[in-house]
């Protein structure tokens, strides 16, 4: 982080839709996670009564008391039922802004994307020494986000599957069936887990100055170019 | 303003981690929430009822070969609710009703068998498939005759007060009956004999066991699970 040339001017970089989007998501996403380790411990296996059983490390856990929300199975239905619609609200909208402004261009991850995020990968992997030309995000970013918006689709959809699998029947068969969907649904918890780890440290490690732009709007670090 | 020193982002970073770990120590929303999140409750029993149920929809059926190898029975007496004179017992229809009735198993048994092996959904998260027989609650409704204004029908039983209020549309789902029986059999004490309500496009807990009475009613029943927070629609 030298600053050779003293600082640098802010720019723009982060419309106020994507950050409310952005913190909202990170609220009710804690909320839809923290209830839905509450509520699966009530049956804490994927499988019909009397087996057998999906292969799940965390068969029969039960998660630490500070990680639940809701303190008994109706309280954590509630708040997981509750929190739902804020979360597909929130997603629509960022999907909404996205198309509206055309910023899915720097975000999606297309074909095309594909020697970049190898050259990143190679940086990353101290096998370049430069960090590659990027613009607003490198390659792979945009498969990260990418990927996310999709888990968080994911996420949703499987969700609804059992939430009512006699009416969504159709949903919940292409999951593999109710229980089959409920094992889904729980990893996307893991996925959200590591990417929102991997997330915040890349923040730290690489570029704490993007934390500040997805606060005020404004960014002012290494990698202002094309912005 | 742009001055502002990245400490303080680390800080405010921490300040919400913390708060976001507090608040979610087992908390059931508190004494200002907890109401909020049961109206907003009300919300999604309407989604459910007025936009998902569908009243023809069928569930999926299965061939009895795929019934589970076992489905735990829950009833909350402290033992296994049984009646001291199964002879006297009748199945009372009451309330809105043009005309009340008074059904002995034989009576039920000589109105058409609906029978069906679907899977059945637990609050909990568990499923099981298993076998059902009985009347349809359409073909008592059908006898008793619900004056117009009838828009509720409450499942009464003789285990410690458990009841459900359910919807007319739900109770006149062709699915949804009224068992004598389980898997070929003369339905079991554990499962809620001599009478159980059934059907596959509710939770279990809406599925009232050891039922004595139908009340039909203009205002919303709750029920034993509703009244302490569970939803009051439970349909799947």
């Amino acid at each position: 982080m030298t600053d050779a040339q003293g600082p640098r001017p802010f720019v723009r970089r982060h419309h106020w839709m994507v950050r409310i989007t952005h913190w909202v998501t990170v609220l009710v996403l804690a909320g839809m996670i923290t209830s839905g380790l509450q509520i699966y411990e009530a049956y804490a296996r994927f499988g019909d009564r009397g087996g057998p059983y999906l292969p799940n490390p965390l068969d029969g856990t039960q998660f630490p008391h500070w990680s639940r929300l809701g303190g008994w199975l109706a309280g954590a239905l509630n708040w997981h039922f509750a929190l739902m619609w804020p979360l597909v609200a929130a997603g629509l909208l960022y999907l909404g802004y996205l198309v509206k402004s055309g910023e899915w261009r720097a975000l999606l991850f297309r074909p095309r994307d594909v020697p970049g995020a190898l050259a990143m990968a190679a940086y990353y992997l101290r096998l370049r020494k430069e960090h590659p030309p990027q613009g607003k995000h490198n390659p792979l970013q945009k498969l990260a986000y990418s990927s996310i918006y999709a888990l968080g689709v994911l996420a949703v959809l499987t969700g609804l599957s059992i939430y009512k699998p006699t009416q969504l029947g159709w949903l919940t068969a292409l999951f593999g069936g109710f229980q089959a969907a409920r094992y889904w649904h729980f990893w996307t918890v893991w996925l959200f887990v590591a990417f929102t780890i991997t997330h915040v440290v890349l923040v730290f490690v690489v570029d704490p100055a993007s934390l500040r732009a997805m606060i005020t709007g404004w960014y002012r670090g290494r990698f202002p170019s094309h912005d | 303003m742009h001055e502002v020193d990245r400490r303080a982002f680390v800080k405010l970073g921490v300040a919400g981690a913390g708060a976001a770990l507090a608040a979610a120590c087992g908390w059931d929303g508190g004494g200002a929430l907890r109401p909020l999140l049961l109206d907003w409750g009300r919300v999604n029993d309407w989604v459910g009822e007025k936009v998902l149920f569908s009243p023809t929809h069928l569930a999926r059926t299965y061939s009895p070969a795929e019934r589970s190898a076992m489905l735990p029975s829950y009833f909350i007496s402290a033992s296994t609710p049984m009646l001291s004179d199964p002879e006297r017992w009748r199945l009372r229809v009451q309330g809105m009703v043009e005309q009340p009735l008074e059904l002995s198993p034989e009576d039920l048994m000589r109105l058409p068998r609906t029978s069906y092996t679907v899977k059945h959904h637990c609050v909990e998260g568990w499923s099981a498939i298993a076998s059902w027989h009985g009347v349809a609650v359409s073909a008592i409704v059908a006898r008793c005759r619900p004056l117009r204004t009838a828009r509720y029908v409450n499942f009464e039983s003789f285990d410690a007060g458990y009841s459900n209020g359910w919807d007319l549309a739900s109770a006149m789902h062709p699915q949804t009956i009224l068992a004598y029986g389980m898997n070929d059999n003369p339905l079991p004490p554990a499962h809620g004999a001599p009478l159980r309500l059934y059907s596959p496009t509710k939770l279990g807990y809406k599925l009232t066991k050891y039922v004595v009475s139908m009340t039909f009613t203009d205002q919303r029943p709750g029920g034993y699970w509703e009244d302490q927070g569970y939803p009051w629609f439970g349909g799947i």
